[in-house]
C-alpha cells in the first residue's frame, strides 16, 4: 500500500503543469485567479487550446477523440487545472450529454453530434428540472408528442445553466403520460435552441448574476432522429448521466485553490496591524476547513484507487458531492467574512470585463460576497444534498 | 498509488478479525475490563504465539518488520472488538522507545519479553497541569552516584500497575516546556520513591498516578541521548496517535452499524424508526463521518515514514477530525438507541466510552487542529 503517485503519474502531472502554464491566456487566468466572470469566448477560447493538444475530453474513449487516462491521471490534470487559474471545462457537452450519447446515441448521432462537442462548434445546455419538477425530476410535464418524423414539445424548463449561450439543449421529455410509473414515460431529446418556439428568459440570481435562465418550448419541432436510445427509456439514460455529473462534483482541486486563495487574502487582512491569518479564531477555522478538505480529498483518492481496481463507481458519488459543495460553500463563506467590511460594496461592473476603475477596498474584495451567495447554488443543483442522502439511505444504508 | 492490502496484510485482517469473532465476543470483554488485571493474561499470551506483540520492531530484533498499514490493520480490529489489552502503551509506544533508545544489553532483552509476552510497558509522560503540551515535563533527573534520581508527578499512566520497567520522562536540562532537556530512563517497578496510585478509566482499562521522590536509577536506565529525546517521544507519540485513530474507526464502525441495524429493526407509530427522514439522513451523516475518519486515517498511517512536519501535520489532521467526527458518531449512536443507549446493559455506551478516551489521547481535537495550523502556515 503506498499513497504516492506513480512516477509515471508524476511526470503526466508535470507534462500537465507545463502545458498549462504556457497555453493558459494570461487575461483569463487573472480572471479566473480574481472571481471575475468569465464570458463564453473565454470558455472556448480556452477549450479549444485543450482540444488542439488532444486533451479536451479526458473522460472519453480514445476512438472519438478522448486521451485514454486513467481515473487517477484524469484526477490528476483537474487538479493542474484548478492550480493554475484555468478554467474548467464546461461540462454539459463533455461530461454530459457527451457519455449518454456515447452509450445510448446511434451511429448518425455520434457521427454527428460527438465531434461538435469535442471542439466546443456546439455549446450545450441541460434541459432537467421544470417549475414543478426540482428534487422530484420524475415528476417533469414538458411533453413530447409524436408527429410524423418529429416530435411537438411544449412546455418550460428552468435553471438552465449558460441556455443564453447554448446552440442545443439536451431534454428531459414526457413521452408516455400514461406510463404506470412518472420514471416510465420520459425520454431524452437532442434539441436545437434555434428551434422556433423556444424563447430564453435569463433568471437573475441573489449575487447579481445571470447564469441561469427559463426555457420555454412551445409547438417546437424535434426531428425524431434526435430522440437518444429508446423512447420512455430517458429516465435510465438521465441517472446514467447523473452518476457522471456527480463525479466530477466534490472538485477538490478547486476548492484547493479556493482555500489558498482564502489564506492569501487571510495574510493581506490586518487586525490592528497584525495578520488576519494569525488571529487564534480565524487560523482554528481555517485549520478545520483544510483539515475537512483533506478528508474529502482521500476519500476520493480511496473511491479512484477502487475504480483503478476495476470496480465499479457506487454511490460514494453521493458522498462526494455532500460533502464537496459543503466545503466549497464554507470556503466562500470564510473567505466572506475575511474580507471584513469590504463585503458590502455592490459594484457588479467590477466582475465583468473591461471594467478598470479603481476597486473600492482591496481588489480582491470585489468577488467575495457574490461569490459567497452564488455558491448557496451548490448544495441545491446535481440533485439537492437532502436528496443525496435519501439516495444513500436508501441504496447504501438500506433504510 | 495503490491502496489495496498485500496478500501478508489480507492475512493479517483476516486473522484478527477471526480471533476478535471467536475469542473475543461482546461479553469476554465486559467481563475483562471488570477483572483485577484489566485484561486477560491468556489473550496477551495469545498475541503473542500469533505474532502480534511483534509486529512492529524490525527482523534484526526478532520482530515482523511490518509497516504501519500492519499496525492500522490490527488497530481497527481491535477497535472493533473493543480490546482492551494494553497493545498500545506496552507495544506501540514503550516498546517504540525502548527499540529506538534503551541500551543493551537490556534492550536486547526488553524487547524479546516484550514480544515473548512475558513483560510489560508503561510510558509516564503526561503531567498534571500539562495538558495535552507534548514538552511540559516538569519532573528533573538529578545526577547521582552511577546514574540519576527522579522527582516529579505523571498523570493517567495507561497500563502503569502491569509494566516493568516504566520508562519516565525527565528533565536533564531547560524549562518546563522547552524541547530540549527533556531524557527518557527506564524505572524498575520496584524501585524505591516510585509509588503508585492506581484506578481503573471511564472506557474500562487501567492507568495510574506515578509518584516519583528521587527514584534512583542506573546510568544505563536512561534510553536515548540525555537531555535530546524529545523527537523520539513526538515520533513514538505521533505513531501512537495514528494506531488509536485505527482504533477509533473500527469503534465507529460498529456503533455505526449497531444503530443501522436499530433503526431497521425497532418499531415506533407502527413502523420501523429507519423510516423517518430526520433520522435516515442522521444516518447518512454518520456513515459519512466514518468514511472521512478511514480517509484520514489512512492519509496519517501512510505518512509515518515521511519528514517529521509531513507526518505531524498528517497526524494532527486525523486526531483533530476523528476527535469531533468521534464525539458526532458516539453521541449519535445513542441519541438514535433512545433510552437503551444509556444503558450499561448494550455495548452502544461502552464503545461509545471509548471513543470518547481517544479524544484525550495524546491531545484532543482542539490541541491538533492548533498544532496542524502550526504546521500548515
Amino acid at each position: 500500500m503506498n499513497i504516492d503517485f506513480s512516477p509515471a503519474d508524476r511526470a503526466f502531472r508535470e507534462e500537465a503543469r507545463a502545458f498549462i502554464a504556457g497555453a493558459l491566456p494570461p487575461e483569463i487566468r487573472r480572471r479566473v485567479e480574481g472571481g471575475l466572470e468569465l464570458g463564453r469566448d473565454d470558455y472556448v477560447r480556452w477549450h479549444r487550446i485543450l482540444y488542439e493538444k488532444g486533451w479536451a475530453a479526458p473522460g472519453w474513449p480514445v476512438e472519438h477523440g478522448g486521451t485514454g487516462w486513467s481515473p487517477i491521471r484524469r484526477y490528476i490534470f483537474d487538479e493542474e487545472i484548478a492550480a493554475a487559474g484555468a478554467p474548467r471545462i464546461m461540462p454539459f457537452g463533455v461530461n454530459m450529454v457527451g457519455p449518454v450519447i456515447l452509450a445510448f446515441g446511434s451511429a448518425a448521432q455520434k457521427a454527428r453530434f460527438l465531434p461538435r462537442i469535442l471542439s466546443a462548434e456546439d455549446w450545450w445546455c441541460q434541459g432537467y428540472s421544470e417549475p414543478g419538477a426540482g428534487s422530484d425530476l420524475a415528476s417533469l410535464r414538458t411533453r413530447a408528442e409524436r408527429d410524423g418524423d418529429s416530435y411537438v414539445v411544449n412546455g418550460q424548463k428552468t435553471w438552465t445553466t449558460s441556455a443564453h449561450w447554448a446552440d442545443w439543449i439536451f431534454c428531459l421529455v414526457r413521452t408516455d403520460p400514461g406510463a404506470r410509473r412518472p420514471q416510465e414515460g420520459i425520454s431524452f431529446l437532442l434539441v436545437d435552441m434555434r428551434s422556433p418556439g423556444i424563447d430564453v428568459r435569463p433568471i437573475v440570481t441573489i449575487d447579481g448574476g445571470h447564469e441561469v435562465n427559463d426555457v420555454f418550448l412551445e409547438d417546437v419541432r424535434v426531428p425524431a432522429e434526435n430522440l437518444v436510445g429508446a423512447e420512455n427509456k430517458g429516465w435510465t439514460y438521465a441517472k446514467y448521466l447523473l452518476s457522471f455529473e456527480r463525479a466530477g462534483i466534490a472538485d477538490v482541486g478547486r476548492s484547493k485553490a479556493q482555500l489558498a486563495r482564502l489564506k492569501r487574502i487571510a495574510r493581506a487582512e490586518r487586525v490592528e496591524g497584525r495578520p488576519l491569518a494569525e488571529d487564534p479564531r480565524f487560523r482554528e477555522r481555517t485549520a478545520a476547513l483544510e483539515i475537512d478538505l483533506l478528508a474529502l480529498e482521500y476519500t476520493e483518492l480511496r473511491a479512484l484507487d477502487r475504480q483503478a481496481a476495476g470496480k465499479e463507481p457506487g454511490t460514494e458519488a453521493n458522498v462526494l458531492k455532500i460533502r464537496g459543495t459543503e466545503l466549497q460553500q464554507h470556503i466562500a463563506e470564510l473567505t466572506m467574512e475575511a474580507i471584513g467590511p469590504y463585503a458590502n460594496p455592490y459594484i457588479p461592473e467590477a466582475l465583468s470585463d473591461g471594467w478598470n476603475e479603481e476597486p473600492v477596498g482591496p481588489d480582491y474584495a470585489a468577488a467575495a460576497a457574490p461569490r459567497y451567495f452564488n455558491w448557496r447554488k451548490a448544495s441545491i443543483y446535481g440533485g439537492s444534498n437532502e436528496i443525496q442522502k435519501g439516495i444513500v439511505a436508501k441504496f447504501v444504508l438500506g433504510l | 498509488m495503490d491502496l489495496s492490502y498485500s496478500e501478508e496484510q489480507t492475512l493479517l485482517a483476516e486473522s484478527v478479525e477471526r480471533y476478535v469473532r471467536n475469542d473475543y465476543d461482546f461479553e469476554v470483554r465486559r467481563r475483562l475490563a471488570a477483572s483485577d488485571a484489566g485484561f486477560g493474561a491468556e489473550h496477551w499470551a495469545a498475541f503473542a504465539r500469533l505474532g502480534w506483540l511483534s509486529i512492529p520492531f524490525s527482523e534484526a530484533d526478532g520482530g515482523l518488520g511490518a509497516d504501519p498499514v500492519a499496525i492500522m490493520i490490527l488497530m481497527e480490529r481491535f477497535g472493533r472488538g473493543l480490546v482492551v489489552e494494553p497493545w498500545t502503551p506496552s507495544v506501540l509506544l514503550a516498546g517504540r522507545l525502548l527499540a529506538a533508545g534503551a541500551q543493551e544489553p537490556q534492550r536486547g532483552q526488553w524487547l524479546a519479553d516484550l514480544m515473548a509476552g512475558k513483560a510489560q510497558f508503561a510510558f509516564a509522560h503526561g503531567e498534571p497541569g500539562g495538558r495535552y503540551t507534548l514538552s511540559h515535563v516538569a519532573a528533573r533527573a538529578e545526577p547521582a552516584a552511577g546514574g540519576y534520581a527522579l522527582t516529579g508527578r505523571k498523570a493517567v499512566v495507561h497500563n502503569a500497575a502491569a509494566a516493568d520497567p516504566i520508562i519516565v520522562s525527565a528533565r536533564t536540562g531547560g524549562d518546563t516546556a522547552d524541547r530540549g532537556g527533556v531524557s527518557l530512563f527506564a524505572v524498575p517497578r520496584g524501585a524505591e520513591g516510585l509509588t503508585l496510585r492506581p484506578y481503573r478509566t471511564m472506557d474500562g482499562l487501567r492507568a495510574a498516578e506515578v509518584a516519583l521522590d528521587g527514584a534512583a536509577v542506573g546510568a544505563e536506565a536512561r534510553i536515548g541521548p540525555e537531555g535530546g529525546a524529545y523527537p523520539l517521544v513526538e515520533e513514538a507519540t505521533d505513531r501512537a496517535i495514528a494506531a488509536v485513530c485505527a482504533e477509533a474507526v473500527g469503534i465507529m464502525d460498529v456503533l455505526r452499524e449497531t444503530t443501522l441495524e436499530y433503526l431497521k429493526t425497532r418499531k415506533q407509530f407502527g413502523r420501523p424508526l429507519g423510516s423517518f427522514q430526520a433520522l435516515q439522513h442522521r444516518a447518512v451523516d454518520m456513515l459519512i463521518a466514518c468514511e472521512e475518519a478511514r480517509s484520514l486515517t489512512l492519509m496519517a498511517t501512510l505518512s509515518l515514514d515521511k519528514p517529521a512536519r509531513e507526518r505531524r501535520r498528517a497526524v494532527s489532521a486525523a486526531k483533530a477530525h476523528i476527535g469531533r467526527a468521534g464525539r458526532k458518531v458516539g453521541q449519535e449512536a445513542v441519541q438514535l438507541h433512545g433510552g437503551m443507549g444509556v444503558t450499561d446493559e448494550l455495548k452502544v455506551g461502552h464503545y461509545f466510552k471509548r471513543l470518547t478516551m481517544i479524544d484525550t489521547f495524546f491531545g484532543d481535537a482542539a490541541h491538533h487542529l492548533d498544532r496542524f495550523a502550526a504546521d500548515s502556515a
